[in-house]
């Protein structure tokens, strides 16, 4: 073989390796996803032990606003829409799109978030905190877990803002944005069980 | 390279259409169920139907639309790991709910 030979099978051999390592990252990632998704199974079938243990305590009709949570499910679903348009624009390579749509996405998260955090202070100031009857332990659990996973994405997602306006769209800055997108759409996926299971049937 | 790729929400990510179309499906989706109960005169049995059919096919849309999850051959791992994971979570609850409902009923009942 001649040295370029030589050296075009190197390259194509690296960007071969390259790829299998990135495919390689997806596929675990997706299995942590699958495994979080078992820890949110189990606080879900502990909600649903616990859904009607009062303990004389008020239930979910006296305490949940559904037009409150429907506001909330309406900014998770669109922060899940603006996190598809960051990916297109990755796909189309333009940075600072990029940057302005996670930026967008981070808001509505957080918006989210807040609204979490208000509500769940209200419940504990008014006394019905997650120490008051098996029901509430299970919802402060189940929909804290959540809530706690969906701030971990939001600081995911600032700190890749950074990373795009630093490194620009490099392979592995591009392969975090792909994996944090996976984060995020089963983050509203969970969301979709939390409102039907908790808030709809703790309604009815 | 045009190989297939393994990556879930991988190379192709879809089009603005495809999230549009996600997007108003999911909507209109959540609507039902939030409307059915706040409204609350369907009987219980159509109320709960609504609501747990509505979360199945909003689940399925968020996993065609944004996780763009597909029978390819490509994604054949991630299916398959994900309907183990399914089975997993469907014995989980299931029976959890069966043994603490039977368990409630002779000691309750």
């Amino acid at each position: 073989m001649t040295p370029q030979v030589q050296a075009i099978d190197a390259a194509l051999v690296a960007a071969h390796e390259h790829h299998d390592v990135r495919d390689t990252q997806a596929f675990g990632f997706w299995l942590y996803i699958l495994s979080d998704l078992i820890l949110f199974s189990s606080l879900f079938a502990t909600f649903a032990v616990q859904m009607r243990s009062f303990a004389g305590g008020p239930t979910g009709k006296d305490l949940f606003d559904l037009r409150y949570v429907a506001v909330e499910t309406l900014l998770l679903l669109l922060s899940s829409a603006s996190y598809g348009v960051a990916m297109l624009a990755l796909q189309e390579g333009r940075s600072a799109r990029v940057i302005r749509w996670l930026g967008i996405t981070f808001l509505l998260g957080l918006g989210f978030i807040l609204m979490e955090v208000h509500e769940f202070y209200g419940l504990v100031v008014a006394g019905h905190g997650p120490n008051h009857s098996g029901f509430l332990s299970a919802y402060f659990t189940l929909v804290g877990t959540h809530g706690t996973h969906v701030t971990f994405g939001l600081i995911w997602m600032l700190a890749m803002m950074f990373q795009v306006g630093l490194k620009g769209l490099s392979k592995p800055v591009e392969g975090r944005l792909l994996r944090l997108s996976v984060f995020w759409h089963f983050l509203d996926i969970v969301w979709i069980g939390v409102f039907s299971v908790v808030y709809l049937l703790g309604v009815m | 390279m045009a190989e297939a790729h393994n990556t879930i929400a991988g190379e192709h990510h879809g089009s603005l259409l495809g999230y549009s179309i996600g997007f108003v499906l999911s909507a209109i989706l959540t609507a039902i169920p939030f409307a059915l109960v706040i409204n609350g005169t369907a009987p219980r049995a159509v109320i709960l139907l609504g609501i747990f059919a509505a979360a199945v096919v909003q689940i399925l849309v968020h996993l065609h639309y944004f996780l763009h999850m597909d029978r390819s051959s490509s994604q054949r791992w991630n299916l398959m790991t994900f309907l183990f994971t399914f089975v997993v979570m469907v014995i989980f609850i299931g029976g959890s709910l069966w043994i603490m409902l039977d368990l409630h009923s002779r000691m309750m009942g």
